[in-house]
């Protein structure tokens, strides 16, 4: 059998199961993948062949020997901010090359225990902090759809790879849009989960409020079996919430059936400035979803619009405290200096790029003494209204339909000398990590120059089994997750 | 809100153990300034009666069982130290006193 890399979760754990393949010669078909076409995409930092060959050949046995499990012996790419025990977690940042990873995160250990395969480590924005992935310390990646474009950010290698068949999926990190974004931009499936409901243990901690593990893969269905293996409570994490994890991966059916569902338009998405193609790629999706049976009613979220600016405050204010740690003395780069302090501001001006030290000097500044109130007090505040609008909307709503962006991909090198212009493209997914509750970004259509677009499938704290069935009947009845980009 | 031109780019950075180069500092300082500036919109809602959200899972008082366990052994702990002797991390010398 030829090209098992381009299949999904759900077939090859079929093919699996009735002997059709082995692990072994699907995770040869990925590493193939990776050596045809990873020169040009970029999405790899390191790949870890031969572990992933022993992985996948233990998986084998234990098939042979009558274990089974969606995810048994199934080759998956990681976010370079998760530890994997033994690989690097640089983070993307020199501040952390040479690092090794001393343990599993939970999140790992998790997929481990359940059989999956680790391919290696995947190119994201600089300690998760940007939109285009452009800010990664060591290379550019592109976007399998077009290599002139980025793949979006922060997770952009994690989408690239699936996206460009080098993973049968992967795992991303979601703070502000790192999940859904690049998933929209690279046409995947990208699935941001609720808050707590992945423990964030062993994830390098960027906005530790905001945060979230969440999986990016070809289809929906895939996403669902993930998070079943990743979700629940965890003692390592406080904020991971005690609740009866749902079968994901069994819930989603042959019905396609929306009737019942009541699915809510919020008038303040569909932002002015926002591409003409992507509205009504979003618009027609909408209409999809009324013809399989679900009410669309308008709704409205009053507060949306303060989400950069909120956002803004608090995950640079949690990023200067949390990126505190990389000072040169425990892991990581070390610049000599006559005494500590020397040590570490040489240590943190030559390992961090421009974007991180903007982000910790602003939140060091919006925490500092007299600007406290101002700027993070009151920006905790608006977070409250936010989230309060979000309330209101899924009391009559069973999940929201939006954009995931306001444009398709763009050029490399296109935003990177404007941050703030950058930080506006994040208007759309920032009020979903500021609310704690779970998206879903799902392919919607293309550009007219072939550059996927996503639609975003909101749902309230939790309520994930409503936003993957929204977005597994949108997906079955369409066919946009069925193309590939022309290798 | 505070006034927005007031972020001293040079200060700020030196309390964030940043080093920074003459051209980062003048960079920074533009580019931070039209950030403060556009944050400026949140002097707009009303919040006088609005309680902050500082986690948007509220969980208070999460406890375990305090039982000791095996953790991380000490080699293993030090593993990534960039200078490390006898199972300890080797740091520049605090004061002249030692």
């Amino acid at each position: 059998m030829t090209e098992l890399n381009t299949k999904t979760i759900a077939e090859l754990s079929d093919l699996l199961e009735k002997g059709k393949c082995t692990s072994v010669e699907i995770v040869r078909d990925v590493l193939a993948a990776i050596d045809g076409g990873d020169a040009e995409i970029g999405a790899y930092l390191t790949i870890d062949r031969e572990a992933a060959l022993a992985q996948a050949e233990s998986a084998d046995v234990a098939r042979a020997a009558g274990r089974t499990g969606p995810l048994l012996g199934i080759p998956l790419a990681v976010k370079d901010l998760l530890n994997v025990k033994g690989q690097p977690c640089t983070c993307s940042s020199k501040i952390l090359e040479g690092y090794t990873a001393p343990y599993d995160a939970t999140a790992i250990a998790r997929l481990r225990a359940a059989g999956a395969v680790f391919l290696g480590r995947v190119n994201m924005d600089e300690f998760a902090m940007g939109s285009s992935t452009e800010n990664s310390a060591f290379k550019t990646t592109r976007n399998p759809w077009n290599t002139d474009c980025v793949p979006g950010g922060s997770s952009g290698g994690s989408a690239a790879c699936v996206a460009a068949d080098e993973a049968i999926a992967s795992l991303g990190s979601d703070t502000g849009g790192s999940i859904r974004q690049p998933a929209a931009f690279c046409g995947c499936v990208g699935l941001k989960p609720t808050y707590g409901m992945i423990s964030r243990y062993g994830l390098t901690a960027f906005a530790s409020s905001l945060d979230q593990i969440g999986p990016i893969a070809k289809t929906v269905k895939d996403a669902a079996i993930l998070l079943e293996a990743l979700a629940g409570k965890d003692e390592m994490d406080s904020t991971s919430v005690d609740i009866d994890v749902p079968e994901f991966g069994k819930m989603l059916t042959g019905d396609h059936s929306l009737s019942g569902m009541k699915l809510g338009l919020p008038k303040e998405y569909f932002v002015e400035g926002m591409d003409p193609e992507v509205e009504k790629a979003v618009r027609a999706a909408v209409g999809h979803c009324q013809d399989l049976g679900a009410e669309i009613v308008d709704v409205s979220l009053p507060h949306a619009k303060y989400a950069i600016a909120v956002y803004y405050i608090i995950a640079t204010a949690e990023a200067s405290a949390n990126l505190a740690r990389f000072d040169g003395i425990r892991y990581g780069l070390r610049m000599e200096g006559a005494d500590p302090i020397e040590l570490y501001g040489k240590t943190r001006a030559a390992g961090f790029g421009p974007e991180v030290k903007r982000r910790i000097i602003l939140g060091t500044y919006v925490l500092s003494s007299g600007y406290y109130d101002a700027y993070y007090l009151r920006a905790q505040k608006v977070r409250t209204l936010i989230r309060n609008d979000f309330v209101e909307a899924f009391k009559t709503c069973d999940a929201l339909l939006a954009p995931v962006t306001p444009t398709p991909a763009y050029k490399i090198g296109e935003k990177m000398n404007d941050p703030l212009k950058m930080y506006l493209d994040d208007i759309l997914t920032t009020p979903v990590n500021l609310a704690g509750i779970c998206g879903l970004s799902v392919p919607c259509g293309f550009s007219g120059s072939g550059l996927p677009i996503g639609l975003q499938i909101l749902g309230d704290s939790f309520k994930e089994e409503n936003i993957l069935k929204v977005g597994h009947a949108y997906e079955q009845t369409t066919d946009w997750h069925t193309r590939h980009p022309a290798k | 809100m505070a006034d927005a031109t007031h972020i001293d780019v040079s200060y700020v950075a030196n309390l964030a153990r940043i080093n920074l180069t003459e051209e980062e500092a003048e960079l920074f300082q533009g580019q931070l300034n039209q950030v403060l500036k556009y944050v400026e919109q949140l002097n707009e809602p009303d919040i006088s009666n609005v309680a902050p959200t500082a986690h948007a899972m509220p969980l208070v008082n999460v406890l375990r069982d305090d039982i000791p366990r095996a953790s991380m052994d000490q080699d293993t702990a030090i593993s990534n130290a960039p200078a490390a002797r006898d199972g300890q991390i080797l740091v520049p010398k605090i004061n002249d006193q030692f």
